[in-house]
């Protein structure tokens, strides 16, 4: 590890110019090339209209021919997606990089403000894959806020079991690709394994294993299935020993220590400079969870610790992940514990549709059920923006009402789309296999990032 | 009522220009003559002319907004008069706050000044509402297309591109032999 100080001095003299800046200046020029070093003061070195030699003589400077600037992906097995960096090496060590994305943009947003707000789950819960649920939760918050209702109290207990075993199952991929990156491969078929248990109960509940369209504004599609309980005891029998095993193989396995400590350094500093959120921050020192400083469908009731991480390396992040599998499995527990009885979506029928016996019986109903699927609802007017914590950090939707039955403008905030620009401060002077650590410590999902 | 009597003609006084409740955000407001604080949604948003937008998240960012959330644009075609709203929310950690920037943005005139000599984190955001809307940031390291192809034309996001489709012709399809 080179110190803090020698590795600004190397960005200093990348950039071209005096000014210690961020590493933003340095890494972009173009959005398929990476910029050229031929900067004035470059060009008046090489024709020697200027006496540099303490530069030259540095012996951590290498010419511009002795860099070279290799294409990583987009098809690349470790990218974990259509991931694309472009990588600027001195011998083996990444001195600039700069992640091209795009190849998975499929204008979610435009096609969102063509469905109606009932719609609007369908098309984002297909954004960050791994964690359908949350997707589909802080839309319905969105929407929710503008209309202004509240749910009764089992709606957003269902919608938070749903969340929590949510993160459970995306921190599971997480640990399981992260090894596969690594080298570690029986931890990435013992975490797809487990994160299997638990989509076959949201397979059970929602009838998809991904992509749910489950929450909905105004609470939940369907109620819990019959033995919900016990799947859910099964769930927390079974997982709990399998994660003791796993820290057994990894926690103090000295190739994996070896592999990821004081790799991929970002500090708290940076973190907060690009935007990064979600458990890189927490494990660069920061207890930041939007679930403790803006609660949500009612979290603030039940306990959990936000586990922080000291030296925001990959092992950090690793560690910050496994402890909140832990809390959120002790979330689940006592979630299904204390599950209210009750409507799981609102009384508000011109929201949320009425049950199908209903609609045999009563003309209201019927007409009801027919202006929600033909028209949809509208929301009033108005504009919001509701975060919460989704595995990869702070999640957002900013929706924009002009009164109709469709959104104006729907955006949302998607953590790994912020969190790539770490990437690049993370990679920087630091070894060429370290790359795949790195990439996978940070659990970017492209689907995520391109929307 | 007769000719003699003079009626006074008040001005109607100007109400007192409304101002947030949290120190940190009234803060702000007092150091900006042209910022008006809404309550949006029962969210705090400063409306601001976009000359000011650099100055407002320098003096957000000093003010204990360490960080940059989110920065998008609502494309408001034919429903308001400058067209664009550049959105920008800022996410105060130390007060557990969050505020929003919105800055209305003419389409005869989209040159706004970067927020990223402030906020590293805007520039990805920047370079996706030039890609999408077409806003110009001045002052931004790199301002290229960033999910759409180099070479693609138009904004796709602004409410007059249309949607576009590609027929699908089943019938008398390219049989293969």
């Amino acid at each position: 590890m080179t110190d803090q100080k020698d590795k600004r001095k190397v960005d200093v003299w990348l950039t071209g110019t005096e000014d210690p800046g961020w590493l933003v200046d340095s890494t972009d020029e173009g959005a398929q090339k990476m910029a050229q070093h031929e900067t004035s003061t470059r060009l008046l070195d090489q024709e020697g209209l200027t006496i540099t030699d303490d530069r030259l003589l540095h012996e951590d400077v290498a010419a511009d021919d002795e860099l070279m600037i290799i294409n990583m992906g987009p098809q690349h097995p470790s990218t974990h997606g259509v991931l694309r960096l472009n990588i600027e090496l001195e011998g083996e060590i990444i001195r600039r990089s700069k992640p091209i994305i795009g190849y998975l943009h499929t204008g979610m947003e435009k096609t969102g403000e063509d469905l109606t707000w009932l719609q609007g789950p369908t098309n984002v819960t297909r954004m960050d894959y791994l964690a359908p649920f949350h997707n589909e939760l802080v839309y319905s918050l969105a929407v929710e806020k503008l209309l202004g209702i509240d749910l009764p109290p089992r709606a957003e207990a269902i919608r938070l079991l749903m969340t929590e075993l949510n993160r459970v199952s995306s921190h599971l991929v997480a640990l399981a690709t992260n090894g596969m990156d690594i080298g570690a491969l029986s931890m990435m078929l013992y975490g797809f394994r487990d994160r299997e248990r638990i989509l076959a109960f949201f397979e059970k509940a929602t009838g998809l294993r991904m992509n749910h369209n489950y929450i909905r504004p105004g609470g939940v599609a369907a109620d819990l299935p019959p033995g919900w309980q016990e799947d859910i005891e099964f769930i927390l029998e079974k997982i709990p020993p399998r994660m003791a095993e796993y820290e057994d193989l990894l926690k103090a396995n000295p190739i994996w220590l070896g592999r990821t400590r004081d790799v991929g350094v970002i500090t708290l500093e940076e973190c907060l400079a690009y935007s990064v959120t979600g458990p890189t921050l927490r494990a660069a020192g920061s207890d930041w969870d939007l679930r403790k400083a803006f609660p949500y469908s009612g979290i603030e009731n039940f306990q959990f610790e936000v586990p922080v991480g000291e030296r925001g390396d990959v092992y950090d992040r690793y560690r910050v992940r496994v402890e909140e599998i832990w809390q959120s499995l002790s979330l689940v527990r006592q979630i299904a514990e204390s599950m209210p009885d009750g409507d799981y979506k609102t009384e508000d029928r011109k929201i949320a549709p009425p049950p199908r016996a209903r609609i045999d019986e009563s003309m209201e109903a019927l007409i009801h059920h027919f202006k929600i699927y033909t028209e949809g609802f509208q929301v009033p007017e108005g504009e919001a923006y509701v975060a919460i914590e989704s595995p990869r950090g702070e999640l957002g939707a900013y929706l924009v009402s002009d009164g109709g039955a469709k959104p104006l403008r729907m955006h949302m905030r998607t953590p790994s789309f912020a969190n790539l620009q770490g990437l690049p401060v993370m990679m920087a002077d630091s070894l060429i296999a370290d790359t795949v650590a790195t990439i996978a410590s940070l659990d970017p999902v492209l689907g995520d990032v391109d929307r | 009522m007769t000719d003699d009597q003079v009626v006074e003609v008040q001005a109607e006084p100007t109400p007192p220009r409304a101002l947030p409740e949290q120190a940190v955000l009234r803060a702000i407001a007092d150091e900006f003559e042209d910022i008006e604080w809404v309550l949006s949604s029962g969210q705090d948003v400063f409306m601001l002319p976009k000359e000011r937008v650099r100055d407002v998240a320098q003096a957000a960012n000093e003010a204990g907004f360490e960080m940059l959330a989110d920065l998008t644009v609502t494309d408001y075609f034919r429903q308001r008069s400058p067209r664009f709203e550049l959105v920008i929310n800022l996410l105060s950690m130390q007060h557990r706050l969050r505020l929003r920037l919105r800055v209305p943005v003419p389409v005869d005139d989209v040159q706004v000044p970067s927020v990223v000599p402030v906020y590293p984190g805007a520039n990805f955001y920047e370079r996706e509402a030039f890609d999408l809307f077409g806003l110009i940031f001045e002052g931004h390291p790199d301002l290229t297309r960033i999910l759409m192809p180099d070479e693609w034309e138009g904004h796709p996001l602004r409410k007059d591109f249309g949607m576009g489709s590609v027929p699908v012709q089943f019938k008398d399809s390219h049989q293969v032999q």
